[in-house]
Formats: C-alpha cells, structure tokens, sequence
C-alpha cells in the first residue's frame, strides 16, 4: 500500500483548514501572516500532487510561481507591519489596524 | 510499505506543526513550529519525486522567508507572550466551524475522483531521459518562459516596495520632531 495523490489531498485539506482557522482566530499580524504560508503551502502540496498523478510537469512549475509570489508577499507584508508598528507603539494587531477602516 | 511509514510520519509532522503553529502564544514559537511543517512539506516533495521543489522549499521557504519573519519579530520586539483571550466570544468557535466545513466540502466535493483530465497536457514527469530537475528545468525555460520572466519584474517591484515602505521618510520625522 503506497500512499496515492488522494492522501496528499487530503493532508492539505487538513493543512489550508488548520491555516484558515488560524487567520480567523489569531490577533497578531505575523502569526496571521504565518497561517497564510501555511494555506500558500497547502496549495503547493496538491499542486504536486496533481502533477505527479496526471505525469504533468505544469504543476510542479506553477509551484515556482507560487513560491516567487508568496516571497514578494512576505517582504511587501512584513515592511507593511514595520510601518504600522512604527505609527503605534502599543502593537500591530488586527484590532489595531481596524483603524484604518474609513 | 516504507514509502507508506515516511508518509505517516511527515504527515503527523506537518499537521501537529500547523496546529502549533496557530495555538503558541509566542510568536517566535510560531515561526519554530512554521519551519517544522516547511521541511515536512519538503519531505512530502521528496517522497513524491519533486527533488528540485524540495530542495527549493528548504532553501527559500525554510530558510529564508521564515528568518525574514524572525528578523521581523526581533526587530519589532513583539515576542512578548500574547494573551489567547478573546476579546469576541463567538469567535473562536465560529472560526472551528467554519474551518471543519471548508474541510469537509474541500473533501466531499471531490469525492474519490481528484484529478480528472488530460494527461501530459503540459510536458512530461516520467519516461523521458533526464531527472527531475532537467524536466522541470525545460519547462520553465521554453513553455513558460514569458512568466518566469515576469516573476523578476514581480520581485523588483517588490523590492523597491519594500524599501519604499520601511524606511523613514522625511515628513515622518518632521512630524515627530
């Protein structure tokens, strides 16, 4: 019995879910940050998946594009947050970042 | 079988490391966690033949993005521990819910028929001479060669994004004067 592209499904399901629910329950924005990697991951993982089951070079290229964005992501995300905790002292929450709602 | 063991065992991996990931109040115990689950992720690319991916995961993913996040937490000096009280009740369970029926659609939907079209639409993995890294490799550089080269555009402007973002411009310090 050798594990089929079903079980890497189904692992990444569990992953993008663990990581949705983080993004829902967590208040910091770097840990929100991380539970998104965790989703773009999860995403990679059936990216593979499907490559290796339908014998498809595609997928495991479009991980490299996934891989580029999510890079670009964090830096543009991360300068993000340094700003907002150079405005506020007191931390960079989701609560504290509500503010900028109009 | 042993293939079968080594799944178990990344799998178990990844998913107490995700969990960790989303419960330790600390968030620099959350970027730990973070890269436990990245080279569990790597080893799943090894056990499916994506050699060149896992390297790549350990190298950008694993090393790279995740020191980005430490550096970023040591300079903001917010690793202080964080309360997990909630300010909204409702919340937490609401976000369990939501989570365990985007699972169960994410699985049901599907059903046992995952992939389903052509094959080989794009180029070949198996049969053909060369590794893993070759395939991969000519893909990316005759298909795909307009968008590979779009992703250096992508990162520029991410970089001066960056740049333009973090670093202190003069009303800022007008203003704090």
């Amino acid at each position: 019995m050798t594990p089929t592209a079903t079980w890497y499904l189904v692992v990444a399901a569990l992953l993008f879910s663990i990581g949705g629910v983080g993004m829902l329950v967590r208040r910091n924005v770097i840990v929100m940050f991380m539970c998104v990697e965790l989703m773009l991951n999860a995403v990679n993982l059936s990216f593979v998946a499907f490559s290796t089951q339908l014998d498809d070079v595609g997928g495991q290229v479009s991980v490299f594009f996934v891989l580029v964005v999510a890079a670009a992501e964090v830096a543009i995300g991360l300068a993000l947050i340094v700003a907002v905790f150079r405005r506020r002292r007191s931390g960079a929450t989701a609560d504290d970042i509500a503010e900028l709602r109009g | 079988m042993f293939v079968t063991i080594l799944f178990v065992v990344f799998a178990l991996i990844a998913l107490g490391c995700a969990i960790g990931v989303v419960i330790s109040r600390n968030p620099v115990h959350s970027a730990l966690w973070l890269v436990g689950t990245l080279l569990a992720i790597a080893g799943f690319f090894v056990l499916q033949k994506a050699y060149l991916l896992s390297a790549v995961q350990v190298i950008v993913y694993a090393s790279a993005i995740v020191v980005l996040f430490l550096f970023v937490i040591m300079l903001l000096g917010v690793d202080r521990e964080e309360s997990l009280g909630d300010p909204l009740r409702i919340q937490r369970p609401l976000a369990i819910g939501l989570g365990l029926i985007g699972f169960v659609l994410l699985v049901g939907i599907m059903g046992n028929r995952w992939a389903t079209g052509a094959e080989t639409a794009t180029g070949p993995l198996r049969g053909e001479a060369g590794g893993n890294v070759e395939h991969v490799a000519r893909a990316l550089f005759t298909t795909y060669l307009w968008p590979f080269e779009l992703t250096s555009a992508l990162l520029v402007v991410g970089v001066v994004g960056g740049v333009a973002l973090a670093r202190r411009s003069n009303a800022d310090e007008e203003e704090a004067a």
